[in-house]
This record gives C-alpha cells, sequence and structure tokens, in this order.
C-alpha cells in the first residue's frame, strides 16, 4: 500500500515536471502524434501498391496492423523510455535511483514516462478501431475476449521486449541500436502478415522469439481463417502465455543486469 | 552498526594488447578491507583518487555486489536486502542528485515523504529543523535546476535525512562547495553527531572535513586499510612534529642545538630558524631558546593533516 502511493508520488513528480514547461510539451506532444501518423500512412501507401499482401486482402491485413499498432503505442507509452537506462548506466545515475526503497524497474519507467507520446495511443486506437470496421467480424463470446487480450498481451510483450533489449546496457553500453532492432525491427516485423517474410527469417522471428503470436494468429483466429503456415486457430489464444514467458524471461534477465552493474568513479 | 569482513570487489578491464587484440584484466578496487563501525561513531573515509573510496560507499548502500567477503550495514546485507536498507539510511552522493530537477525543492521533500513513507508530523518535524540549521527557506520554492552548487548541497542533505536514517552515507558532501558553504554543511554535520543515534562514515578529499568532524580516521589507498585510528594516532605513527619557528634579532651562534629539537630550515641569513620539537615539550623548547637567543617573534605550529596524509599516499604508492 505504502509501495503504492510511493509509486504515485513518482508519477505525479513526472507528470508535474513534464508540464513546467508547457509550450515546449504540447509542441512535442503534437509533432509525436503526427510521427506516429506518418509510420502508419507508410503501411498504407504499401497495402495500395499491392492488390494483396502475402496472400492476404488489405482489409485483412489491417488487423494485423491494427492490433499491432495498438499494443506497441501502449507499451511505448508505458515502458518505452527504459532505452533511457544506457544513460543512467553511463553517467552512474543509477547510483541514485538504487538507494533508494523501491524497485528499480518501476522507478525508471515513472521517472521518464513519455507523456508526450499519449496521443499515439489515440492513432494505435484509430488504426485497430479501423480495421475492425473494415472487416466482417463472425463475433463469438471467444473472440470477443480475444479483442481484449491480444492487444493487452501484444503490448506486455513489447513491453518485455523494450526491457529485454534496455537490460543489455548493463553489460554493453553502447547497445541502444542493436535493442531497436527488436523494438521498432519487432512492430514492423508484426504490421504484415508474417507470410510475406522469408522462411528461415520468419521462423526465427515469428517461432522462435514469439513475435508470430503477437498480431498475426490472433488476426487470423478473429477473421476465422486457416493459417496458412499451418498452425491450428486456438494458436491465436496464445499470446498472453507468450507474453508471459517472455516477461519471466526479461524480469530474470533485469535482476542480473542490475546485480552486474558496474557503476562509474565519482 | 556496519560490519565488513575481508570485503573485495574487482572489475574486469580489457585492456589492448596487440592491434585487434584485447587482453582481460582483473582490476580490485576494493582489496579486502575488514572494518567495524559502532552506532554513533562518525568516520573519515580518505585515500587518494582510485583508491576505492568510492566503490566501498557502494558496496555498503547495495548499489555495487561484492565480489567477495562480508558485508552488513544495520544488521542487513545491502544487496539482497537493499530495499529493506534503504528506509535505514541516507546517502548523500556529490555528483547524483535525489532531487527532481525540474521541481521546486520544497516539491522534492514532499514527493520523497511518499517514496520513504514517513508519517506526516514526523516529516514535518525534520523538516522544520533542517530549514533551520541549513537556512533552506529562501530557496524552497526555487527549482532545482536553478539552485547553486552550495544550496543544492544542502538540499541533498536535508533529502536524505527526512525519514530518520540510522546511517548517513557521504560521498564529498563538500566538493565544489564555497567556504560559508562549506562551513554550513560542516556544522549542521557536527550537529547532527552530537545527538549519537547517527552514524555518519564521509569520504573526503578535504581534510579539514575529517579534522571537524570525525574522531576516526580511516586511510584507503590501493584498496587496502593503510590506517584506521584517530587523527592523533596518525600523527604519531608517522612521526608528526609540532615546530617551532623563531625571528631572531641576531642569528644563532654556529654549533647551537636545542637539546630534544633538530633545527630544520634557517632563513633571512639566520633572522629565522624553525626546530622541529621531537622529545621536548614546546613550551621547555620556547624557555630554552629565550634564555639562549635574543627573540623577536616565536610560534608554535601545530602538525598538519595534509602533510601526513600526502607522506602516507606517497609512501603506499611507493611500496610493492
Amino acid at each position: 500500500m505504502g509501495e503504492l502511493r510511493a509509486y504515485a508520488a513518482l508519477f505525479g513528480g513526472r507528470l508535474r515536471s513534464a508540464t513546467a514547461y508547457r509550450t515546449s510539451f504540447a509542441v512535442e506532444m503534437v509533432t509525436n502524434a503526427a510521427g506516429t501518423l506518418i509510420d502508419v500512412v507508410t503501411v498504407f501507401v504499401l497495402y495500395r501498391a499491392a492488390a494483396s499482401v502475402g496472400g492476404f486482402t488489405l482489409d485483412e491485413a489491417l488487423m494485423m496492423t491494427g492490433i499491432t499498432a495498438f499494443a506497441f503505442v501502449l507499451a511505448d507509452l508505458t515502458v518505452g523510455n527504459i532505452d533511457q537506462l544506457e544513460t543512467y548506466v553511463r553517467t552512474g545515475r543509477l547510483d541514485a535511483v538504487l538507494v533508494r526503497p523501491l524497485a528499480v524497474l518501476p522507478q525508471l519507467i515513472l521517472a521518464d514516462l513519455p507523456l508526450r507520446k499519449l496521443m499515439r495511443l489515440a492513432v494505435g486506437t484509430g488504426v485497430l478501431g479501423l480495421a475492425l470496421a473494415r472487416n466482417d467480424v463472425d463475433w463469438t463470446p471467444a473472440r470477443a475476449l480475444l479483442l481484449v487480450t491480444a492487444p493487452i498481451s501484444g503490448a506486455v510483450f513489447f513491453g518485455a521486449i523494450f526491457v529485454l533489449s534496455a537490460a543489455s546496457a548493463f553489460w554493453w553500453i553502447d547497445s541502444g541500436k542493436l535493442g531497436h532492432g527488436f523494438t521498432y525491427g519487432g512492430r514492423d516485423f508484426t504490421s504484415y502478415p508474417i507470410t510475406v517474410y522469408g522462411s528461415w527469417f520468419r521462423t526465427l522471428f515469428a517461432y522462435g522469439l514469439g513475435f508470430g503470436f503477437v498480431s498475426y494468429q490472433p488476426a487470423l483466429t478473429l477473421l476465422g481463417r486457416a493459417d496458412p503456415l499451418g498452425l491450428p486457430s486456438w494458436a491465436g489464444y496464445l499470446s498472453p502465455l507468450i507474453a508471459l514467458v517472455v516477461s519471466a524471461i526479461a524480469a530474470v534477465v533485469w535482476r542480473l543486469g542490475v546485480r552486474h552493474y558496474r557503476s562509474t568513479g565519482s | 552498526m556496519i560490519e565488513m569482513r575481508e570485503l573485495r570487489k574487482t572489475f574486469t578491464v580489457r585492456v589492448k594488447a596487440g592491434r585487434l587484440r584485447r587482453e582481460k584484466r582483473e582490476v580490485a578496487a576494493v582489496d579486502g578491507v575488514s572494518l567495524s563501525i559502532a552506532r554513533g561513531e562518525m568516520v573519515g573515509y580518505i585515500g587518494p583518487n582510485g583508491a576505492g573510496k568510492s566503490t566501498t560507499l557502494k558496496m555498503l548502500t547495495g548499489v555495487l555486489s561484492p565480489t567477495s567477503g562480508e558485508v552488513s550495514v544495520s544488521g542487513l546485507r545491502p544487496v539482497p536486502q537493499r530495499t529493506r536498507l534503504a528506509l535505514r539510511i541516507g546517502v548523500v552522493f556529490g555528483q547524483r542528485s535525489q532531487l527532481w530537477w525540474d521541481l521546486p525543492l520544497g516539491e522534492s521533500f514532499r514527493l520523497l515523504r511518499y517514496v520513504y513513507r514517513v508519517p506526516a508530523a514526523e516529516h514535518e518535524a525534520r523538516l522544520r529543523r533542517c530549514r533551520q540549521l541549513l537556512d533552506l527557506d529562501a530557496f524552497l520554492d526555487t527549482p532545482v535546476r536553478q539552485l547553486s552548487l552550495g544550496q543544492r548541497m544542502r538540499g541533498e542533505l536535508t533529502a536524505a535525512l527526512l525519514h530518520g536514517p540510522e546511517v548517513l552515507f557521504l560521498d564529498e558532501p563538500t566538493i565544489g562547495l564555497d567556504v560559508v558553504s562549506k562551513q554550513a554543511v560542516r556544522s549542521f554535520l557536527g550537529e547532527l553527531g552530537r545527538t549519537g543515534d547517527v552514524t555518519l562514515v564521509l569520504t573526503t578529499h578535504d581534510l579539514a572535513d575529517i579534522e571537524r568532524l570525525c574522531r576516526r580516521l580511516v586511510v584507503i589507498d590501493h584498496g587496502h586499510v593503510v590506517h584506521d585510528g584517530t587523527i592523533e594516532q596518525l600523527h604519531a605513527r608517522y612521526g608528526s612534529r609540532r615546530r617551532l619557528v623563531a625571528d631572531l634579532d641576531v642569528p644563532l651562534p654556529p654549533g647551537f642545538t636545542l637539546p630534544g629539537a633538530t633545527m630544520t630550515s634557517t632563513e633571512a641569513d639566520g633572522h629565522r630558524v624553525t626546530f622541529t620539537l621531537e622529545s621536548i615539550a614546546a613550551g621547555a623548547a620556547v624557555a630554552a631558546l629565550v634564555t639562549a637567543a635574543q627573540v623577536r617573534d616565536l610560534s608554535v605550529v601545530e602538525p598538519e593533516i595534509e602533510d601526513v596524509v600526502a607522506r602516507l599516499y606517497t609512501d603506499v604508492s611507493g611500496a610493492p
């Protein structure tokens, strides 16, 4: 209980710090939303250039884009700024975080919460809404549940990927751009039907690292389509499980990383 | 309150060996430190740059895990019990702020009350005391980023004390401060030490901090403790002597000796002489000199802790 109050206080502090410079905050918020909009438009432009994408109609493919858009935006808004860890490690500022009576990860998340990305959530929700409007989903209770669990699990999954790639900074200080390959690269991978990718690459990312279960499999189940790659339709419901597994791995790696932290001379 | 047994911390560094090859080498920053610090003690922890002071402090506060050895603070093991320990200790790392950069100083204190879960009345009482002793009122509403270094350091000290810690760790609390701010910080810490409730460990390069505050002095070099005792013991061990400096109307006759003292320098054609007192009391030396020569002016110079410590560092560094 006391700890929740503590985190709430950190959130309040972040809120007031962010709004300390009102104008710049407002400008950042708008440019950020515009940036996300451009990301989405890129996908649409690509879809317009082709009649179908990897054996799916454009509207069907949009379902995958929508789930990913919402999931990624939510993860990016909440834990995306964990990639700042690199700076904390390099400058030794993590020392000040470690001497507080709270867990390191939530402290860092709350200290750097990128509130300027708030508008992106609207864009993400919009894309998902559009995908639902353009497809004739045969609603069942199970599919309704899936519509809630898939984007949320996707967000948890991406959040864990953010944490994992940020945690690499505990071992290699200059790992920032490498991590982006998995976070932003993962978003791009899951924005399209995975049938468009080459075989070994697809196997590695979709099944090996679990990205296939973020949007591709749930979208198939929502649309009632059989998987051309052969997985059964219940594979669409696996995303919470996959998210849980990746989160557990991320938690373990994070703890190891904190123990491995070397600080800097002062 | 604090126990360290054979505490070691080694870092792996990669050293260039040839054009592409890099060799891994183990470097011990802290190399077998054993210390025991009782409740209410004020300990100065000094050593040259890179001696292992900060590394020790970081192991005591749960920031770094020791490579080997044992450490306990306030009955807790710092790394595994980090968050519990954090509630009982206060930490000021001179270069790492605990304050919210963009918010007014007072706002940071308010947030810290929730972070450390301090009852409102206790928080209020401690803050009031700090405001008085550290003169905070003038800049309580100023955003931290606009504070001067001295003001910020007073803020950091307050931030470290608002939850009533049993142990206070200060890493270079007076570094970069002007004379007035240094005085303010020192007298505040002195006041804190007098109550005897708080155990204080202080690293510093400014030996005046130690002389003013700490009964006990621990000197560390190359990861080893090279001295642990009072300042007087340090002087005794390293043969620090008082000196007698005399200005004379007429130079001393050649061959003059002062029993129990050695003449260590003559200046101004013998009109100023310095004796280092070995086995003679200052009073007796003054009396002997006054009867033997025409003395215009006299002063007894206390040994400088800087000299002793400088000698200590070079001694140890010279040894294998």
